[in-house]
């Protein structure tokens, strides 16, 4: 069982650059910050190394950080220009029983971050749901669709804070 | 003459199907019986659970937690408010605790018995399914008179519930727990060690451990898979610890380790332990005031939590942020089932038509959860 | 008398007279579903701790009536990429198919529709309809559950007239006759004349058969529950997986015609084996009619017997189905193949032996 303190220290060590840093997010939790496109590599390297044997993603989320500006729009609606996205991993060991939090933050307009559906096969499913709600684009995910929206819904990302809804889908009037 | 050639069969099960618990809609690829491969098709059903907490205040929440996992509602609002509790580090006093883990536990045998019930019916046994309604029906109505609901409670509240327990709860509770014993050896007798049964289920859609955790398996369907992990013992929340049960696992009774008649027997066992708590529950319940430590408002500091109760399909998270407002910033759901279907792809391939019921069946979703 | 030779008797035309005759089973089955349906609903509704229908009528007992108001003023539909021909064919050709089965089965001493030395032969063939009914229903709703429903339903059928046929001939060497008329008539006088129990057969070889006889009685149950298509051997309109099988896009009368021919099949079977193995017509003990010598009460006492023996072997299909799941197709095959029919082939070459010695 190791601390996320001793972790990090580890995952500095061997991946230097692309360990941006050790957040401290306030209430109860700890985020290790990795770079996009180097949290696969990471992660095969917890899974697979003998100490750590990081075998379970237990979350995946993404969340919009509305860290942007706001713009109001003349008719009340508002957008974020710039900002950022972010995706959480909660892994944890089930031989060790340690467990800790990976953070990836992406800005909103290349929202690109490498896939770990290879690395914890759950991952495949929330991925989708993480682009499908979000708008994140997972590189080198098997099969890169939308999962509980509409396969052909066109109007962008739902939980994104700017998200508006369209006035039709498919010649149905969309709020009722 | 032109050349004969064979090509595979697309079937459409659901979404609207017997047998798919709610409007989940598979694409079968098939080679005549054989399954060469199976594409869930999701979200039917979504109703953007995650996007409505964003403007709701935590207490408004409550009543929406319970549409996610519509059998197991009480234990979807244990997991909120336990959540919500350790955001603002609220203790609760212990009158409620006991009565949310006999909720709790009472939920569990419920969902188990719709659980195991439905399973027998996709096999094709119609009556152990009534045996278990009537059962459930008993259950429910306990619920009814504790909180006036009887599928979606809004009965636990964050740091407290809504109303205490009726004066005939504890009797009547009491009364139950020594029939339903009975029924279980009936279900058993009828459905569990049926030799057709038996041979329909053992062997297949086995899930082999390594294989479960790296899908992110979790709760029945992990510890039928041979992994003695239960958050009750091993993440503990509420009183758990002050409970004597245990936890069991897949032994590959009557197959494999991790196969469905596993999966489905698992379910069986974990009702015994349920009663196991609750006759120990029932009877060191102590008096108190139940709402003395619910909030007048609830505002978290700002920061981050992931908590995670034992639902009884498998893992239940709440990953709230919060923004230090009244609502919270993001919640993001650990569904169980949603994980669980995302497996069944991989589950089915190589097993016949009838199987895909069989194993879909084993896994036990509930689709309110899978698309939210 | 037959009944036959007494509308003769009347008509002085022979023409009317088979015409009447054959309608009597038609006067039998339509009650009998009715009956059965309302049999189902509330033998399963006793299994499973629960009334059953309770509002029509008292216990519910014209329910079977509504729920035929009710499938007359549904809709025909047909689907429109159906084949229409063999779309209405279908059901007619299954229930043309278990009612011809019910030419050669003797209801009483005084009624069989056809006294047919090949009885059992014709039982035999004539059963296919029902697979061709089915396979038509299958492919002419252009519907893959449907004609998932349908392959495996003639695949079991066929597969499973192999034991039933292997125990058929099993009888015809004991007997030496094909004629069920002949077959019932003569298991007469007590029960342990009833070919379950050796037969008529004189001697030790008598002894020796009845061993045999419960082995054959029992492989022609089972084969003749997967023939009919009832729980464990439901697999062609197995609900939780093909939703409803070959019938799944029929409504109205047409689902009707197959829920009739269902129910009407289910009894012809029990008659069958009842005939071929308890006597069929024949009291386990003795007539009334013949202790007060009122000689006309015997074949009323017959149709008793043949009725209530069709009826409880209806009651056991239906225990069957409200206790047991449902078998998966390969190993529905599996059973068939390698169990029932290289026991019913041991089973055919010892009687022979015995039969012989």
């Amino acid at each position: 069982m190791k601390t996320p303190q001793e972790i990090f220290e580890i995952l500095k060590q061997k991946f230097g650059e692309s360990v941006i840093g050790f957040a401290d997010n306030k209430l109860l939790e700890f985020a290790i910050e990795i770079a996009p496109l180097a949290i696969a590599e990471v992660g095969y390297f917890l899974r697979d190394d003998s100490e750590l044997l990081f075998d379970n993603l237990i979350l995946l989320s993404a969340l919009d950080d509305m860290t942007g500006k706001k713009v109001t729009e003349e008719d009340g609606s508002f957008r974020f220009e710039g900002g950022t996205l972010s995706v959480i991993y909660h892994i944890e060991s089930t031989s060790s029983r340690h467990k800790i939090v990976l953070k990836v933050v992406v800005p909103k307009e290349n929202a690109e971050i490498e896939s770990v559906a290879y690395v914890w096969n759950h991952a495949n499913w929330e991925e989708r749901e993480a682009f499908d709600m979000i708008g994140i684009k997972f590189l080198n995910h098997p099969n890169m669709i939308r999962i509980l929206m509409p396969y052909n819904w066109d109007a962008g990302y739902p939980l994104r804070k700017d998200y508006k809804n369209p006035e039709f889908y498919e010649g149905m009037k969309v709020p009722y | 003459m032109s050349v004969l050639k064979t090509e595979e069969m697309i079937l459409n099960m659901g979404p609207q199907h017997p047998s798919t618990h709610g409007v989940l809609r598979l694409e079968l690829e098939l080679d005549g019986e054989l399954i060469i491969d199976v594409k869930p098709h999701v979200g039917y059903l979504h109703r953007c659970f995650e996007k409505h907490c964003e403007a709701l205040t935590y207490p408004q929440i409550v009543p929406y937690v319970d549409r996610m996992d519509y059998l197991a509602a009480m234990y979807n609002e244990f997991g909120y408010a336990v959540t919500v509790e350790r955001m603002l580090g609220i203790q609760v006093p212990e009158r409620v605790e006991y009565i949310r883990v006999i909720m709790g536990e009472f939920q569990r045998i419920a969902s188990h018995l719709v659980a195991v019930g439905t399973y027998g019916l996709d096999i094709g046994a119609f009556t152990p399914f009534l045996y278990c309604f009537r059962d459930r029906e008993r259950i429910l109505s306990l619920f009814e008179m504790t909180c006036g609901a009887r599928l979606l409670y809004n009965y636990i509240w964050v740091g407290g519930l809504s109303h205490d327990l009726h004066p005939d709860f504890l009797r009547l509770a009491k009364e139950f727990l020594p029939d339903f014993k009975n029924t279980l050896s009936e279900l058993n007798n009828l459905l569990s060690y049926n030799k057709i049964f038996t041979e329909r289920t053992a062997n297949v859609g086995v899930l082999p451990l390594d294989t479960a955790i790296n899908y992110g398996v979790t709760g029945p369907n992990l510890r039928a898979s041979g992994l003695k992990w239960d958050l009750r013992k091993d993440d503990p929340y509420s009183i758990y610890d002050k409970f004597d049960f245990d936890i069991p696992v897949g032994q590959g009774w009557y197959g494999t380790v991790g196969d469905c008649w596993d999966r489905y027997y698992l379910r069986v066992l974990e009702m015994e332990q349920s009663v196991k708590i609750l006759e120990q529950a029932l009877v060191q319940i102590p008096d108190g005031n139940i709402s003395e430590a619910i909030p007048k408002r609830i505002k978290p500091p700002e920061g981050q939590i992931y908590t995670r109760v034992e639902n009884p399909r498998g893992e239940l998270g709440y990953f709230i942020v919060s923004k230090g407002g009244l609502q919270p910033h993001r919640v993001k759901v650990h569904a169980p089932s949603f994980i669980h279907l995302g497996l069944l792809g991989e589950l089915c391939k190589g097993h016949f038509v009838a199987d895909v019921i069989a194993i879909l069946g084993s896994i036990d979703i509930v689709l309110g959860e899978v698309d939210r | 008398m037959m009944i036959y030779d007494f509308f003769i008797s009347i008509f002085h035309n022979e023409l009317i007279a088979a015409f009447l005759n054959s309608i009597i089973p038609v006067a039998f089955i339509v009650p009998f579903a009715l009956f059965a349906v309302y049999l189902e609903r509330k033998v399963s509704a006793h299994m499973q701790d629960r009334l059953g229908p309770m509002r029509v009528g008292a216990h519910g007992w014209l329910q079977s009536f509504a729920d035929i108001l009710k499938l007359l003023q549904k809709e025909d539909i047909v689907a429109a990429k159906a084949d229409k021909k063999l779309f209405n064919i279908a059901p007619v050709l299954t229930f043309v198919g278990c009612y011809a089965v019910f030419a050669v089965i003797p209801f009483s001493s005084a009624y069989i529709g056809a006294n047919l030395d090949l009885g059992l032969l014709y039982i035999v063939a004539v059963s296919g309809f029902v697979v061709a009914g089915i396979l038509m229903a299958g492919w002419g709703s252009n519907n893959k559950y449907s004609l998932f429903g349908a392959v495996r339903s003639a695949a079991q059928i066929v597969s499973y007239e192999i034991p039933t046929t292997l125990v058929i001939i099993t009888i015809i060497i004991v007997t030496k006759s094909l004629n069920l008329y002949d077959l019932s008539v003569n298991q007469t006088s007590n029960m342990f004349n009833w070919m379950i129990f050796g037969g008529y057969v004189e001697g030790w070889h008598k002894i020796a058969l009845i061993p045999f006889m419960f082995i054959g009685f029992i492989i022609i149950y089972i084969s003749t529950l997967a023939e009919v298509n009832r729980t464990p051997f439901d697999i062609p309109e197995a609900e939780s997986e093909l939703v409803a099988g070959y019938h799944t896009e029929y409504s109205g009368m047409k689902f009707a015609m197959f829920f009739l021919a269902e129910y009407a099949n289910m009894f012809a079977v029990s008659a069958i084996v009842s005939a071929i193995f308890l006597g069929g017509f024949q009291s386990p003990f003795g007539y009334l009619g013949s202790t007060l010598n009122l000689p006309w009460l015997i074949p009323i006492e017959q149709f008793f017997w043949f009725a209530s023996k069709g009826i409880f072997f209806v009651f056991v299909q239906m225990w069957l189905r409200w206790t047991l799941p449902r078998l998966r197709v390969d190993q529905l095959m599996a059973m068939c193949w390698k169990y029932l029919i290289p026991i019913a082939v041991v089973n055919l070459l010892i009687v022979a032996l015995i039969m012989v010695l």
